[in-house]
């Protein structure tokens, strides 16, 4: 988790003149900002904007085709950088073993050794509260129990940033309250959250701040109170009002 | 040989179980699982490295492994009757008409089914996978176990597919064994030697007990697709 006095700490990260071009098409243009340290972003904008694209960019499973992205540690690779984050997808891929065992191969993964891996992994799914379905075959875990363990499992993997990308979009009211705890439980140990949704009434309930993509620029990074209230861009006001399809 | 029905003295020879009989059916079974069980430890990590890795001539590795998959089994034996044969360039190992040479011949039968399927299977399951895995710093060689274990129960069932086209196959085994009474004598040789020479009743008690082995393998196949279906999601 993070910690600023760390020498080596992740965040800030600085992503300038980001774009991303695929098959001669422009998906991401120019786009600028800095993360702090802290905080829990949330990534709105209407449907194909390209926030999946910037948070897969972000963590370093795409590479952009122009402008940089740049962690506070300079020089590291990228499988490095990544260690120390995490992403939960909108539908998680879960491995045909058990919940636990999902976790434990994660750890395993990164190199955390056997004894280490089953107690972490045991702690993260006490967490949340999944320990009574830990030998259970993830794949048959339902819509939330899925999401949880995934959470569970970024959870154990104790990440500076996690990305989290639609969590709920598939979700009833009682599990994508407990992926919003999850959200909390996550920036309460000091992890920086970046999360997309395209439910306002949750970005209103997590957000610090906002950033808002619109047509693959970035139109807008404000302050949460600021952007609900007083958007800055005639784009952002019409998305409030709910006037930008989706 | 008795006179009487055929059948019903198949029927008598594998109930009794005789000695020849079981012989035949003990060696078929040693060469055919031995050959299949290196084809598997050999083919699937091929076909999941072909699925993952990209190098210069992939698509023909992929093209080849497909079409090897249709290996006529006297082709295959008749490939490693040339290696293995005196003038050949393995000719010194002296394992022509040996069980060994048979295991051989069929597991270049079954390595290409095997292969293939991993192939197809893995990189399917890549594709659903590979963000994920990454995120969770996976390189793509730590990919390849994790794939395989995944893909577990498909992987299976080509696998005894495998076992299916091997202990059934005549042609290979009987180029490279050379159907030797007590030595490399298998089940299929057995079948076309006996039944060309007119003894029915060992030729058929052998085909029932290929015709049962075959059912049970394909049984089997079906029965853990559809438990893991059901259990695994
Ligand atoms: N791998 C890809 N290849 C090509 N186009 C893509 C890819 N991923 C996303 N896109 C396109 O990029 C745009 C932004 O997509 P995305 O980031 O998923 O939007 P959002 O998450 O904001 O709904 C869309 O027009 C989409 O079709
Ligand atoms: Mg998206």
């Amino acid at each position: 988790m993070n910690d600023l006095s760390r020498p080596d700490a992740l965040l800030p990260l600085r992503v300038s003149a980001l774009g991303f071009r695929h098959r001669g098409q422009s998906l991401l243009d120019g786009v600028e900002f800095t993360l702090g340290p802290v905080g829990r972003t949330i990534l709105l904008g209407p449907n194909g904007a390209g926030k999946s694209l910037l948070m897969r960019l972000c963590h370093g499973l795409l590479t952009p085709t122009s402008g940089r992205i740049d962690w506070s540690l300079g020089g590291a690779s990228v499988a490095f950088l990544r260690r120390r984050q995490a992403m939960v997808f909108q539908r998680p891929v879960l491995l045909r073993r058990g919940a636990l065992a999902n976790v434990r191969h994660a750890l395993s993964l990164q190199g955390v050794g056997r004894a280490e891996g089953k107690r972490r992994a045991e702690d993260a799914l006490e967490r949340f509260g999944l320990s009574p379905l830990a030998r259970r075959p993830a794949r048959v875990l339902s819509g939330g129990e899925q999401q949880r363990l995934a959470l569970a499992r970024a959870w154990a993997l104790r990440p500076e940033i996690l990305f989290l990308d639609e969590p709920t979009s598939a979700l009833d009211p009682a599990a994508t309250k407990s992926v919003e705890d999850a959200v909390l439980d996550f920036h309460r140990a000091g992890t920086r959250v970046v999360m997309s949704t395209h439910d306002l009434g949750q970005a209103r309930r997590l957000a610090d701040d906002v950033l808002f993509l619109c047509g693959g620029r970035l139109l807008e990074q404000t302050p949460a109170t600021t952007f609900f209230e007083q958007p800055q861009s005639p784009e952002a006001a019409a998305f409030l009002r709910g006037d930008l399809v989706w | 040989m008795a006179a009487g029905n055929p059948f019903a003295i198949a029927l008598e020879l594998i109930l009794e179980r005789d000695p020849v009989l079981l012989g035949i059916v003990g060696l078929s079974l040693q060469v055919s699982l031995t050959a299949v069980a290196i084809a598997a430890l050999l083919g699937l990590p091929l076909g999941a490295a072909i699925a993952l890795f990209r190098f210069p001539g992939r698509g023909i590795a992929v093209a080849g492994l497909n079409a090897l998959m249709g290996l006529p089994p006297v082709v295959a034996g008749l490939m490693v009757y040339l290696l293995l044969s005196r003038a050949g360039p393995l000719g010194s190992w002296g394992l022509l008409f040996t069980p060994t040479a048979m295991v051989i011949a069929q597991t270049l039968l079954v390595l290409p089914i095997i292969a293939a399927l991993s192939r197809q299977v893995v990189e399917d399951l890549w594709e659903e996978y590979r963000e994920q895995l990454q995120s969770l710093g996976s390189s793509r060689l730590r990919a390849i176990p994790t794939l395989l274990w995944d893909a577990r129960f498909s992987l299976v069932t080509g696998v005894l597919a495998g076992f299916g086209r091997a202990s059934a196959e005549v042609g290979a085994v009987l180029i490279v064994g050379g159907n030797i009474d007590g030595v490399t004598r298998v089940m299929t040789t057995a079948i076309a030697l006996e039944t060309s020479r007119g003894d029915l009743p060992l030729a058929l008690a052998l085909g029932i007990v290929l015709l049962l082995l075959v059912m049970l393998v394909n049984a089997t196949a079906y029965l853990i697709g559809e438990q893991a279906k059901r259990r695994l999601g």
